[in-house]
């Protein structure tokens, strides 16, 4: 008993929290290092690209739900998703027309278009403000709970409870889905190939008649749709803070580089190390201890670092893997 | 040409004389700055009282008050200390009304205030550090210090039956201060703290902080941070996870959107903050309406009190030299004398004028304590029934 008391402990307050978090942060991170691999550069905008298509969202779903249109126990904004998606691709697919086309036709240097891209959100940062403000918003509708603590309590008459909120579990198909596309894409089909080409070698690409324009399109399209939806899931189970996706992009980015970026596969699995490690790092073990080891009455709360330093630790993970595999992880390229 | 001299040194001595008697009060808020949209009200306040007494004619046998604003910013220190040498040595002021973050107000009131002899009420800076400045008698506050709602806040759980409570607080003076004051007081009645624990605010996720909560336990949470930042990420989380049940909120928590957001949810939680209540508090409303402003507005009936203060401390002074008054503050303020209410600072003043002792109660109650802060009107309040309730002020 007191056994599964520590698992369903550990599952509620580390396991549950932790996946979901780290499923947004892949989902974030995916898109960069799609960017990164094939435009080849470190897109800042990237944050306040997912914090304009959930503001795009928000609206959506607000209109849907004044038609009285809703999924039942699903939320209202997944079906307001696909609409978001198109209308933030079409302004980063103008951002690119304005902004980066002309970078990449002088063959500017990748800093250069990582500081046009710290422009770009800037500006990105005050539109996402003029449509929707500062405050924060929350816009989930629908069953809240999958299962909630007194029912998983009632059920089996366990000390502790747990939880399972339906956003945790659409986070998580939601990533899980967009994962399995995202690669179902880039190997199986035509213009996934001539991605992964333009991105192993242009110029070879260029020979072979991959046109550059076409596969640049396609992949502000996949990040955006990416990004929007990486987005909305955080949206949807926290909640909406146009600066919260400011602050958000520092972790995706160490997600990006801890898996190697440009690498999808490290991307998914940066995102898991950080999210776990900034929740299971900090997490004191006092209470399943006290289940596992009843006669042990530990003083202190058997924590290994205390709450503030949690950033810290995934950054010293950063530092860590920069100094001993340059290239992350999964061998993506050097920073 | 001895003559003359001499004439001209009695008219400039009689010149200074005569201007000496109109008193000149600085205001000294974050006009700019991160509590930009309090500050307007805040000033309006402090004006308010100085056209009432200007209307009355009876300060000083008649002489008037003007008032100068200064933008201290409220984060930087550095502007703030420019703002106040501003007042002090070019504008000539009397007295300050001011500083309005805790922060900048140490800071003006060491670096300028205090080396210049200049009185200083502060409507809103609230940190516990202010409480033990070495201010040689130069600065007061008309708001209470975070270490009374500390203690409040413990008199209360303790009241409640609350035995032992994890603690999690914005990381920054306000957060820090409350929640150091709240432990000392918590122990002090019996009460043990399980963890205390800082939040970032405008992080992305919370759930490392609430599983660390969580893990610690106790009977109530304390969240000493603000509805619109970390404070409300760590409720929703702990709420979800049924972590806590019960959770109990000081004044950066206690608003009308913590009740939007959670609803029938609280219905054990509870909390306080400082809200003066009654006739003076009612009166003030009303004179603002009449002036045209929202006397309702965070810290502008303080702002009030504090402009109030220095006026009617001048007059029981019979001077308006900083460096004199300053010893009748806390006279005027405190029984034992007369009450004064909003709107009867002209009688207050005619009473001092004939020697007689005012209790200035004010907008906000003013009495004050210690080092010459308000000793603070608390209200208990309630979340029973998805609704904020007051229970009783204290």
């Amino acid at each position: 008993m007191d056994i599964l008391n520590a698992l369903v402990a550990i599952l509620n307050f580390v396991i549950i929290p932790a996946t979901a978090y780290g499923a947004q942060l892949a989902m974030g991170a995916l898109g960069v290092t799609l960017i990164y691999g094939i435009l080849r550069f470190s897109n800042f905008a990237h944050g306040d690209t997912m914090a304009f298509g959930t503001g795009l969202v928000i609206l959506l779903t607000w209109g849907l739900q004044a038609l009285g249109l809703s999924l039942g126990p699903l939320p209202t904004a997944l079906l307001a998703l696909p609409v978001a998606i198109a209308g933030t691709a079409a302004l980063v697919l103008l951002t690119d027309r304005v902004v980066y086309r002309y970078y990449r036709q002088v063959k500017a240097d990748p800093i250069v278009l990582v500081m046009a891209s710290v422009g770009v959100m800037f500006v990105m940062n005050g539109l996402t403000r003029l449509l929707i403000g500062v405050d924060e918003i929350r816009f989930d509708d629908g069953a809240r709970f999958l299962i909630s603590v007194s029912q998983f309590k009632g059920w089996t008459g366990l000390d502790e409870g747990l939880a399972l909120r339906s956003t945790q579990a659409i986070t998580l198909v939601v990533a899980a889905l967009a994962c399995w596309a995202l690669f179902r894409f880039l190997n199986r089909s035509r213009a996934g190939k001539a991605m992964r080409a333009y991105s192993d070698n242009e110029d070879l690409a260029l020979l072979s008649g991959i046109d550059p324009e076409r596969v640049v399109r396609l992949t502000w399209i996949i990040a955006t749709a990416l990004a929007v939806a990486a987005g909305t899931l955080y949206g949807l189970d926290k909640s909406f803070k146009a600066f919260n996706y400011f602050q958000i992009l520092l972790p995706i980015f160490a997600a990006a580089i801890v898996g190697g970026l440009g690498n999808p596969v490290g991307a998914i699995a940066g995102g898991f190390v950080i999210a776990y490690s900034e929740v299971a790092v900090t997490y004191p073990w006092k209470k399943i201890a006290g289940y596992l080891l009843p006669d042990w009455q530990p003083e202190g709360l058997l924590q290994l670092l205390s709450t503030e330093y949690k950033f810290a630790v995934s950054f010293v993970i950063l530092i860590v893997v920069l100094l001993f595999r340059p290239t992350g992880l999964f061998r993506g390229k050097s920073v | 040409m001895k003559k003359l001299l001499l004439a001209t040194v009695a008219t400039a001595a009689l010149g200074t004389g005569a201007a000496a008697e109109d008193a000149k009060i600085g205001l000294s808020l974050g006009f700019t700055g991160p509590l930009e949209s309090m500050a307007p009200m805040m000033a309006r306040g402090a004006e308010l009282a100085i056209k009432e007494v200007n209307e009355s004619g009876n300060f000083m046998d008649g002489s008037q008050v003007t008032s100068v604003q200064a933008d201290n910013t409220c984060a930087d220190a550095a502007a703030s200390v420019a703002a106040v040498e501003r007042l002090v040595t070019s504008e000539k002021v009397n007295g300050i009304v001011g500083g309005m973050c805790s922060g900048e107000t140490i800071a003006s009131l060491e670096k300028v205030a205090v080396p210049n002899g200049m009185v200083m009420i502060s409507p809103s800076a609230t940190s516990p550090a202010l409480s033990d400045i070495d201010d040689k008698g130069f600065f007061f506050r008309t708001s209470p210090s975070d270490a009374r709602q500390g203690e409040v806040m413990a008199d209360i759980m303790i009241e409640r039956g609350v035995e032992s409570a994890a603690v999690t607080y914005t990381n920054n003076d306000y957060g820090k201060g409350l929640a150091e004051a709240f432990k000392r007081f918590y122990e002090e009645r019996g009460g043990s703290i399980t963890v205390m624990a800082a939040h970032e605010d405008g992080k992305g996720d919370y759930s490392a902080e609430v599983g660390a909560l969580a893990a610690a336990g106790g009977d109530a949470l304390v969240v000493a941070g603000y509805v619109d930042q970390g404070g409300s990420g760590i409720v929703r989380g702990a709420l979800d996870s049924g972590a806590f049940e019960t959770f109990v909120f000081p004044d950066g928590m206690i608003s009308q959107a913590l009740v939007d957001r959670f609803g029938a949810e609280l219905e054990n939680s509870f909390g306080q903050n400082p809200s003066a209540e009654g006739e003076g508090r009612d009166r003030f409303v009303e004179l603002a309406q009449t002036d045209g402003f929202e006397g309702s507005s965070a810290f502008a009936a303080e702002s009030y009190d504090a402009a109030a203060l220095i006026m009617l401390s001048m007059q029981a002074a019979k001077s308006i030299d900083p460096k004199v008054y300053k010893d009748k503050v806390l006279e005027v303020a405190n029984a034992p004398g007369e009450k004064i209410m909003p709107g009867e600072l002209g009688k207050g003043l005619e009473l001092l004028a004939q020697g007689q002792d005012i209790d200035y109660v004010g907008a906000t109650s003013a009495e004050l304590v210690g080092a010459g802060e308000s000793a603070g009107v608390y209200r208990e309040v309630e979340f029973k029934g998805g609704e904020l309730n007051t229970v009783k002020t204290r």
